[in-house]
């Protein structure tokens, strides 16, 4: 029963647990060097080297968190996008171990979707002065939460798995139709606190703008690749044991 | 030639069967009055509440805008989903997908929708105006766009969202959960232009909320037409 199931690896971010031992190795040394590096290199005000990051005004020790806060936020976004991929592959070909990799994908999201929530709102208590300001991109990690909170209230209420697969492909689809609006068209429209709002000067995200250094950018990014790969693990092995659930169901269901 | 009319009587099968399901669903409406009265009674109930609770406060613009929007929001959850869980209540469903395409049903149930929501808002305006003398109406023709797309935007996240939610349990409960994040966009454009018909200020200042609400309401009667038949079908 085992080897069946582990014959039908195929497809996106499903490569033979050897690979998938790279990957694990891979995210946990990245993520350990952005957690060294990230939070051991010193402050100073005008940078000569590698071993050391600029101070920009207004952020000072703060902006460590930019290495954990915007990747969290980052593989939030990622899973919802690979979990509304599955639930349309789901709804051309009816195959329910798309429905187990969308499901998948969707838990996962809400993990990340909490942890950039909360690593957002200590941010904005030291920065801006109070947990929530209801900023357009504070909105938007709200919404996504609900999406996330709706989508599962929806699972749970369907007792059919034909009919919960295709009814919460249905809804991810729809909600996803409006988070662009969120992501592109509000943040542009109200005035708000992070980089990049209506009315900011540098009307850019940070690490794009002359405030961030060289080493900082490379962290930023191997902090990036380092919560993927955590991401591409951790999908791997939640899928893995949903697959077992589901047989398992189906075995209970045939005796 | 006989293709540019076959596709012209096609067209005109399609009109009719949407049309004959708007009829259909007004008729059982009017024969009970279910919604109807779900509505008024919801909009009386929160509208005194609200009242209660001002105790003879005069609210600013932007405040009375944002209740308006929440009665609007609570009562539409309270009688919208009547379109496709009656059809499930009473056993209709599978006939109805026997004797119409889904399309056509998708945008009879959008229709009906609509004129409800319609009615609604006309209801709960002319409640506001009598129950609230800050609730003046400055700049009528921003006023009236906004109800109409915003309208137009609920009933079209609502008619969806109805039809998945038909197909579950626990359906009171469901809908607004479901569809308070889908109108979240809807919402706060409806709230601002609403603010901005009560201060009297000029068209031109609300046309980004309603350049927002046509694309919104585009979007999600797209995807809901292309969607609509997997919820649908059995």
């Amino acid at each position: 029963m085992f080897g069946r199931i582990d014959v039908e690896y195929h497809g996106l971010f499903e490569e033979s647990s050897h690979s998938m031992k790279y990957v694990k190795l891979g995210s946990v040394v990245l993520i350990s060097f952005v957690l060294v590096a990230g939070l051991a290199i010193p402050l100073v005000p005008s940078p000569a080297g590698w071993l050391e990051f600029p101070n920009i005004p207004g952020l000072e020790q703060k902006a460590r968190n930019i290495f954990f806060h915007v990747p969290t936020a980052w593989t939030t976004v990622l899973a919802f996008l690979v979990s509304t991929f599955y639930g349309i592959q789901y709804l051309r070909k009816k195959n329910i171990d798309d429905d187990l990799k969308s499901v998948t994908s969707a838990g996962l999201g809400l993990l990340f979707c909490i942890l950039a929530t909360v690593t957002g709102a200590l941010w904005a208590k030291f920065n801006w002065g109070s947990f929530w300001n209801w900023d357009p991109r504070q909105t938007s990690i709200f919404v996504l939460l609900l999406i996330y909170g709706a989508y599962f209230a929806l699972r749970s209420a369907v007792e059919s798995e034909e009919k919960r697969a295709a009814l919460s492909a249905v809804y991810s689809i729809i909600a996803g139709l409006t988070v662009p609006f969120f992501i592109f068209v509000m943040p542009r429209m109200v005035s708000g606190l992070h980089p990049g709002a209506k009315g900011d000067e540098g009307s850019g995200p940070l690490f794009e703008g002359k405030m961030m250094a060289a080493n900082m950018r490379v962290l930023f990014y191997t902090g990036l690749a380092g919560f993927s790969l955590l991401y591409v693990w951790l999908f791997n092995l939640r899928l893995r044991i949903a697959r077992l659930d589901y047989h398992r169901l189906l075995q209970q269901e045939g005796e | 030639m006989v293709q540019e009319e076959n596709s012209h009587r096609r067209m005109m099968k399609t009109w009719k069967s949407i049309f004959a399901i708007i009829v259909k669903d007004l008729q059982s409406e009017l024969r009970t009055r279910y919604a109807l009265n779900a509505l008024l009674m919801f909009v009386l109930t929160t509208v005194s509440i609200i009242l209660f609770a001002l105790r003879g406060d005069q609210p600013s613009s932007t405040v009375l805008a944002g209740m308006f929007w929440v009665v609007v929001f609570f009562s539409a959850m309270s009688g919208l989903s009547r379109a496709f869980v009656s059809e499930e209540e009473r056993g209709t469903a599978l006939t109805l997908q026997l004797v119409a395409v889904s399309s056509s049903v998708y945008f009879g149930k959008l229709l009906f929708n609509v004129l409800l929501t319609l009615s609604l808002v006309f209801g709960v305006t002319i409640v506001y105006t009598v129950a609230f003398p800050g609730f003046t109406i400055q700049s009528p023709d921003i006023f009236l766009t906004t109800v109409i797309l915003g309208s137009l935007g609920l009933a079209s996240a609502a008619t969806i969202i109805a039809a998945i939610i038909a197909k579950a349990n626990s359906r009171g409960t469901l809908y607004p959960v479901l569809s308070f994040p889908i109108l979240i966009v809807l919402l706060m454009s409806v709230m601002n232009a609403t603010a901005k018909a009560l201060d009297g200020e000029q068209f031109v200042d609300a046309a980004v909320d309603f350049l927002v609400l046509i694309s919104y309401v585009m979007v999600i009667t797209a995807g809901s037409y292309l969607l609509f038949d997997y919820v649908w079908k059995d």
